[in-house]
């Protein structure tokens, strides 16, 4: 125990996989693009298929950003946990070896923001 | 016959002692460790409580006496604010935004400064550093009664206003002052000390309650000024205590050294990070501007806060380590946190907007290294679409940080263009982090952190909807829940300046009182 404290100190984490109703958090990012402030948190369920956070989540999240229309999927480099990493889209997130909390993003070649600025 | 002479009054010293350590006792049919049971379990060895000094020598009657008098000049100035209408003399509407703020990210922590200095009072064995909490606990209560006093002058006219110690638990960017004030109380009335008294008040709030409190006199806020020059006469004294507690500790015994250090490195990152809402204050709030963030920074941390550690060096006291990330920070801080609240503006209890014209101008002038480049034509876009009715609302909940809680949006030390990630793995979980430091602070105590409530997080949980609400009926929007749960009124406590109640009844009552229509 590392903490100092006057007793016994243990307590649950507050996000345990068990307290989201069958869902696994995922953290998703895409590089260069800072009109996003800051990644995006989903609950997903883990025998969701990759494809679909592509198709059907990442739109509704990226599409007001004018590069959104602009990428080429086949082109996108994913990273996990910032290592260099590749999803197979028709695989769900479980059997892609995603995890509760873990995070990606991905890189979109050629599109850098707003006038080039990242944004 | 003798003369009968008047016994001579007692000078100030002897009179602090008669009312102080007089008052005191030693214990004798209970151990001293049962009445005290935190004052060792910290790790810091106290061999002579006596040698405690306090510099101001307060007794109650005297405090009585003087704030006494300081409350009579501060209420009878926000009477006179709010009887000549004070609110319409400021320089727009946008200003307002700032009390909002104020009132509902800051004026609770000045509570739990009053909860905290008498917990870490009643944990001393000794009775000097008792009593100087004591006076500081009550300075701090009072601190929050005239903040609530001074700002509810707007309550009356302006929305966001209304529910801020509801929101205080609940919404999801005031979990920043909270976590660290829970953070705060929680640890041992040593840290407690060092991280409120020391750290933040010493090193840190004179950003908030200098040039900020400037600022609300320079857009004609007189009631904010006057409660934060009245706190601020309180600081002096808090931040003369924090500094005698830091000397008190570190002279008692040669192994307190780094454990104080430890604790200045993570109060002074994790004070410096509540602050990131002054910083976007200062830079976007105001209307009427006194100096940027970047300069407050360094008028305030790196000139006064350096002699500062330079004094304290005899003590083997080093800079903290992270004032070199900060340092990298300060052309970007206040952009990167506006642009936040600009992203989930339909989730805040105060307005936002784009800068003018002329207020970019003013940015650029002040960040000539940075805004242009990285934040001008985010800005401008925005500014380009909300013209065509496409305002730009962020509706994707964000990662945040498990230490700070803020959403991950500080970008790596050195480049503006890459988001800092930071993860470890703490049996068998992952846990994330916007920073080295704050990543470092978790590594230390992970027992502490991961209980932490992360809004977005409890969101999903379904923890954050009104009482009886039933996620799984169709139609349901989770948003619309939230901000129910929040108190949080659609359309009047949200979204842009532009076209907001709070704009349009400015304007109309600014009217009624300058022009006779």
């Amino acid at each position: 125990m590392a903490i100092a404290a006057i007793g016994k100190y243990e307590f649950a984490p507050a996000d345990a996989l068990d307290k989201f109703h069958g869902a696994q958090l995922l953290y998703i990012g895409w590089e260069d693009h800072l009109l996003f402030c800051a990644p995006f948190a989903f609950p997903f369920p883990p025998t969701m298929p990759f494809r679909a956070i592509v198709e059907q989540v990442l739109p509704g999240s990226f599409g007001y950003h004018p590069d959104f229309a602009r990428i080429d999927w086949a082109k996108a480099e994913w990273f996990k946990s910032g290592k260099p990493w590749q999803p197979d889209f028709d695989k769900s997130l479980a059997d892609n070896g995603l995890k509760h909390k873990d995070v990606i993003r991905f890189r979109t070649p050629g599109l850098t923001g707003i006038a080039g600025s990242c944004s | 016959m003798d003369m009968q002479v008047a016994k001579k009054k007692l000078g100030l010293k002897e009179k602090y002692q008669v009312m102080t350590r007089g008052l005191d006792w030693e214990p004798s049919y209970q151990k001293k460790e049962d009445i005290y049971p935190y004052a060792s379990y910290e790790g810091i060895k106290i061999h002579d409580w006596d040698k405690w000094e306090d510099p101001f020598r307060l007794t109650m009657d005297a405090y009585w006496k003087y704030q006494a008098e300081k409350e009579r000049k501060l209420y009878a100035i926000i009477d006179a604010y709010a009887q000549n209408n004070g609110h319409l003399s400021v320089t727009d509407a946008r200003y307002i935004n700032t009390v909002k703020l104020f009132l509902t990210g800051v004026s609770p922590l000045e509570y739990m400064a009053h909860r905290g200095f008498a917990h870490a009072g009643r944990a001393f064995p000794g009775a000097g550093p008792r009593v100087a909490c004591l006076m500081q606990s009550l300075d701090e209560i009072r601190h929050a009664q005239t903040q609530i006093h001074a700002l509810s002058n707007y309550n009356k006219h302006y929305n966001g206003l209304h529910d801020f110690r509801h929101m205080h638990d609940r919404v999801w960017y005031l979990s920043v002052p909270k976590s660290f004030f829970d953070d705060a109380v929680t640890a041992g009335p040593f840290e407690f000390l060092v991280s409120i008294g020391f750290s933040f008040e010493y090193v840190l709030t004179n950003l908030l309650f200098v040039p900020f409190v400037s600022g609300a006199a320079y857009n004609g806020d007189m009631g904010t000024m006057t409660f934060g020059f009245s706190a601020q006469s309180d600081e002096a004294r808090h931040m003369t205590l924090g500094l005698e507690v830091i000397k008190f500790i570190l002279e008692q015994d040669p192994d307190n050294l780094p454990i104080v250090q430890r604790w200045i490195d993570k109060w002074t990152w994790r004070g410096y990070r509540v602050l990131t809402l002054v910083a976007m204050m200062m830079d976007y709030m105001l209307p009427k501007r006194t100096m940027s963030w970047k300069e407050a920074w360094e008028v305030y941390f790196e000139e006064n806060g350096g002699a500062l550690f330079k004094d304290l060096a005899r003590y083997g006291i080093k800079m903290p380590k992270c004032a070199e990330t900060i340092a990298l920070e300060k052309d970007h801080l206040s952009h990167q946190a506006w642009a936040t609240f600009y992203n989930y503006g339909a989730a805040a209890a105060f307005h936002t907007w784009v800068p003018e014209k002329e207020e970019m101008d003013w940015l650029s002038a002040k960040y000539p290294e940075s805004f242009d480049k990285y934040y001008r034509p985010r800005l401008e876009y925005w500014r380009e679409q909300a013209a065509k009715g496409n305002r730009f609302y962020n509706k994707t909940l964000p990662m945040l940080c498990q230490t700070c809680q803020i959403p991950m949006l500080f970008t790596e030390p050195g480049d503006p263009t890459k988001i800092c990630y930071r993860e470890v793995d703490y049996k068998g979980s992952k846990y994330h982090f916007c920073s080295d430091h704050c990543k470092e602070i978790f590594e230390h105590e992970p027992e502490k952190y991961v209980q932490s409530w992360l809004p977005v997080h409890q969101i999903y949980q379904g923890n954050c909807f009104p009482e009886g609400t039933d996620p799984t009926v169709e139609g349901f929007d989770p948003l619309a829940a939230v901000l129910q749960y929040y108190h949080l009124e659609f359309g009047r406590d949200n979204l842009d300046f532009e076209g907001s109640e709070d704009q349009k009844n400015f304007d109309a009552w600014r009217g009624q009182a300058t022009k006779n229509v």
